[in-house]
């Protein structure tokens, strides 16, 4: 916890941090035991056999059943290292259903998050304790890489890409926040605090904020960069209408598919000629340059809002392909 | 007194001839030897300047002795330094050039003057690095990612790359040379079976030297090819992929690792036996256990970027397999450990650092372990720990291995021997500080601190402050030698030809050896490591 003095075991306040202490102390012990027993050998033999005038060194034999023991034994404990390894770090990979969503952007050199509810902070950031808080990380200039030791986590923030992570803090406190991934001259500057809070207290601060959300904020910039023209009007459809499309797979012209997600939102937008929707022709403009991280992030976190009913009363559905359909494929 | 003479008179390689021009137009692998070990010396000591500073601003956990860009900098240049021109050239380059032809019976490596060469080609990327530094230095870190090297920083990356770049050809050729030398140039009677296991490890690290150093070399030009003229290959402003740069400077950086340590583990495997008398436990372990290192290690550089954002299947995979490449490692070191047994184990200088290189290694080699588990990965990477271990791989083992090497075979190099008493001061203290220096970082790395930062948050203070009393006493145990090597040079006593009873080729001819080598070609008849007969002869 920030403040507090010299200590040799991190503060834990994560129910990852709590998993994976468990994996690194078996890890401590084995390590002690294969360390300690080659060091006590050596000395030992250094110690038995050293070098006197009365006494010839006897002929090595070789021994085929102990070259198989130390070959054998040190797989077969380096393998089950893994399992447990893979097994906490695939449950890390995928963050649980209803987490807390909070976008993060690194630039040199500060942390900007947003909240769902469109609250803004920078180089701190408020959780609530007992509920899951997934980070979907991005840069907009070098790689970046944001670490609380307290938690156990760590995500690269690279640029022109979303990497999500996720935590579940146990305890309320301040916790460091630091970025890990060298990015510069103020590297060691970018840092902050993660201010863990007890659900209601979170709440509380949270619910102080009315400005607008990243919804209604994207909302706003879908008719600003005229994106509604096309991906909402009924009359002219040249293009897909975006509800409900969010988490499913489309099909793509020319054969294949791409799940429909942030990543393919970010690309779509930047380089809409890289995977065309079937049955679409490849009409849009880029808008590289012209959308700043953060205004992506709005524009996201409203496609994502969108749901299909909305779809079907501003489209003439007939003319939809079959192929953009959530959940069906040709 | 009359072998001392004798020293006097006999023509040997240093005597034969005087001048720069004798040097420096030389094709002799022994001389080519000095004057990589003159080289990397002064890089050594330039890397190690650059420490000292980082650990003094480290101190403290403001940021106070230096700017924040100049103490970037500073740990950039060590990290370059002392990997592109010390480490990697390191043991290949002096010991593997002086002893490759003799080991194996040759009178020289296969291509003379392709090893001239490789020579200069390290000096001038050393000057093309050093041009870098004087010009105001690189803050990219050794590593270089992408974007901020090739579009961000604005300090000397391109010169910095192009040393990198063309140092790294005076590492192939070395390879290349090595490879042919060791194929073709075997005295009779010499089969695979009976080399030295130093040859093996060298004929390992050849391999990867090879293969390897072309795509860093190819890599560090496109980042320069995307500074200078802004073509998109990393940066995705302009269309390209920063983890493609992750991917191609790990798939020789990794291995660059096993360049740095497989020729440590053929000395020490040289060490122990030497100085115990007593034959290898399980040779061809030790020996496909080089190779096997060399092979899976070019598979496992994704372990670098657990957290960087390639899938998790692909981490998963690099992940087990870099528990595979551990594999091999521990198989030498208890190799190592049974040779001991019944040995007769003198406590020479050389032994002592052998010894400690075991330790160290083993330590390193099993905080390797935590950084193979991906989820342990996810909180230690980019933090001490990680500093910590590789510098005990590096520094730990193969620094020591290099300091246990040139004391053991100093008397066949110079023709003279180093004082003994100073020697083994000096492999204690250089065991003790580098424990104390590194040590406390593996427990930092776990409390969360990350590399590469200029000022921390004050609860890390106390264990830096150990770090950096321990780099304190690690410098002068890295002064000694240098001191009392120079000094024996003049006032040391004459070697023998073999002050160890050794059984290998090079202890069967003269200290200094003459230019050839061999007068007439040896003929191989036994296994090496034959110390039962050669007990049984001298007692």
């Amino acid at each position: 916890m920030i403040g507090e003095g010299f200590r040799l075991f991190p503060v834990q306040a994560s129910t990852f941090a709590e998993k994976l202490d468990r994996l690194y102390l078996f890890l401590v012990g084995m390590s002690g035991f294969f360390a300690g027993l080659i060091i006590i050998l050596v000395i030992t033999f250094a110690v038995i056999y050293r070098r006197r005038a009365d006494r010839a060194p006897e002929k090595t034999r070789t021994s085929l059943g102990l070259e198989l023991i130390w070959t054998v034994i040190p797989l077969i404990l380096v393998m089950f290292i893994f399992l447990w390894g893979a097994d906490l770090f695939l449950d890390q990979s995928i963050p649980p259903q209803g987490a807390e969503d909070v976008y993060v952007v690194g630039k040199q050199w500060m942390w900007k998050a947003q909240h769902s509810n469109g609250r803004r902070e920078i180089n701190e950031l408020h959780v609530p304790v007992g509920r899951a808080v997934k980070i979907t990380a991005t840069s907009q200039d070098v790689i970046h890489s944001f670490y609380i030791p307290a938690f156990r986590v760590k995500q690269d923030a690279v640029p022109g890409q979303y990497r999500t992570m996720w935590f579940q803090a146990t305890k309320a406190g301040e916790y460091h926040l630091f970025c890990a991934e060298y990015c510069g001259t103020d590297h060691s500057k970018m840092i902050g605090r993660i201010i863990a809070m007890e659900d209601t207290a979170y709440q509380n601060w949270l619910g102080g904020y009315t400005e607008e959300t990243p919804v209604q904020a994207g909302e706003k910039l879908f008719v600003q960069f005229d994106c509604a023209n096309c991906h909402e009007s009924g009359r002219r459809q040249r293009c897909p209408n975006l509800g409900g499309l969010y988490g499913t797979t489309v099909a793509l012209a020319g054969g294949g598919t791409a799940l429909f997600d942030e990543a393919y939102i970010r690309e779509s937008i930047l380089d809409p000629k890289a995977k065309i929707a079937a049955g679409y022709e490849p009409v849009m403009p880029t808008f590289r340059g012209q959308v700043t991280e953060e205004q992506m992030l709005a524009l996201i976190a409203y496609i994502k809002s969108l749901s299909p009913n909305v779809a079907a009363t501003s489209t003439e559905g007939a003319r939809r392909p079959q192929s953009s359909v959530p959940g069906k494929k040709e | 007194m009359s072998t001392q003479l004798a020293i006097f008179t006999r023509e040997h390689y240093l005597n034969v001839s005087y001048g720069w021009k004798s040097w420096l137009f030389t094709r002799d692998h022994k001389r080519i030897a000095l004057l990589f070990l003159m080289t990397i010396t002064f890089f050594f000591f330039l890397g190690g300047a650059f420490a000292t500073m980082v650990r003094l601003e480290l101190m403290t956990p403001q940021g106070d002795l230096f700017q924040a860009q100049t103490y970037n900098k500073l740990f950039s240049m060590h990290g370059i330094v002392m990997i592109f021109l010390f480490l990697i050239p390191s043991i290949p380059a002096v010991l593997g050039n002086f002893l490759v032809p003799i080991m194996i019976g040759a009178r020289d490596l296969a291509f003379p003057r392709l090893n001239l060469l490789s020579w200069y080609l390290l000096v001038i990327g050393g000057v093309f690095t050093l041009w870098a530094i004087v010009a105001g230095g690189v803050d990219t870190g050794w590593t270089f990612y992408t974007p901020y090297s090739s579009l961000f920083s604005n300090t000397n990356v391109v010169l910095a790359v192009i040393g990198i770049f063309i140092s790294g050809f005076s590492s192939i050729l070395t390879g290349l040379n090595f490879i042919v030398t060791i194929h073709q140039m075997r005295a009779p009677g010499m089969t695979w079976f009976r080399l030295p296991l130093f040859i093996w490890s060298h004929y390992a690290t050849a391999i990867i030297q090879v293969l390897g150093t072309p795509v860093v070399a190819i890599t560090l030009l496109l980042v320069a090819v995307e500074r200078v003229w802004r073509v998109g290959i990393f940066d995705p402003a302009l269309g390209g992929d920063p983890i493609l740069f992750q991917h191609l400077f790990w798939f020789y950086s990794h291995p660059a690792v096993y360049i740095m340590i497989l020729p440590g583990m053929g000395v020490v495997s040289e060490l122990i036996t030497t100085h115990s008398h007593k034959q290898i436990f399980g040779y061809t372990f030790v020996a496909f256990s080089s190779l096997a290192i060399a092979i899976i290690g070019f598979a496992v550089w994704g372990h670098h970027m657990f957290v960087a954002g390639q899938s998790q299947y692909a981490s998963l995979m690099f992940s087990i397999l870099s528990f595979l490449v551990a594999i091999p490692s521990a198989i030498k070191v208890f190799n190592w450990t049974a040779t001991l047994y019944k040995g007769s184990i003198s406590y020479s200088a050389p032994m002592l650092y052998a010894l400690g290189f075991i330790g160290l290694f083993t330590i390193g080699g099993l905080t390797g372990l935590f950084l193979a588990t991906t989820a342990v990965d996810l909180h230690v990477t980019d933090t001490y720990f990680v500093v910590a271990h590789f510098h005990y791989i590096m520094v730990g083992g193969m620094v020591m291995a290099y300091l246990g090497g040139i004391h053991h075979w100093w008397p066949k190099i110079s023709g003279k021997m180093y004082p003994e008493g100073w020697a083994r001061l000096a492999a204690l203290i250089v065991f003790i500080g580098f424990n104390l220096t590194f040590f406390p970082q593996f427990v930092l790395g776990y409390l969360g601190m990350p590399r590469r930062y200029y000022a921390y948050a004050d609860e890390f203070q106390v264990l830096n402050v150990m770090s950096t009393a321990g780099a304190s006493i690690l410098a002068v145990g890295y002064v000694l030698p240098m001191v009392y090597l120079i000094w024996s040079l003049r006032y040391g006593e004459s070697a023998s030809a073999n002050p160890w009873g050794a059984t290998g080729l090079e202890w069967q001819i003269p200290s200094p050896p003459p230019t050839e080598n061999f007068e007439e070609t040896p003929i191989v008849e036994e296994p090496a490591y034959n110390y039962e007969s050669y007990s049984r002869a001298s007692v």
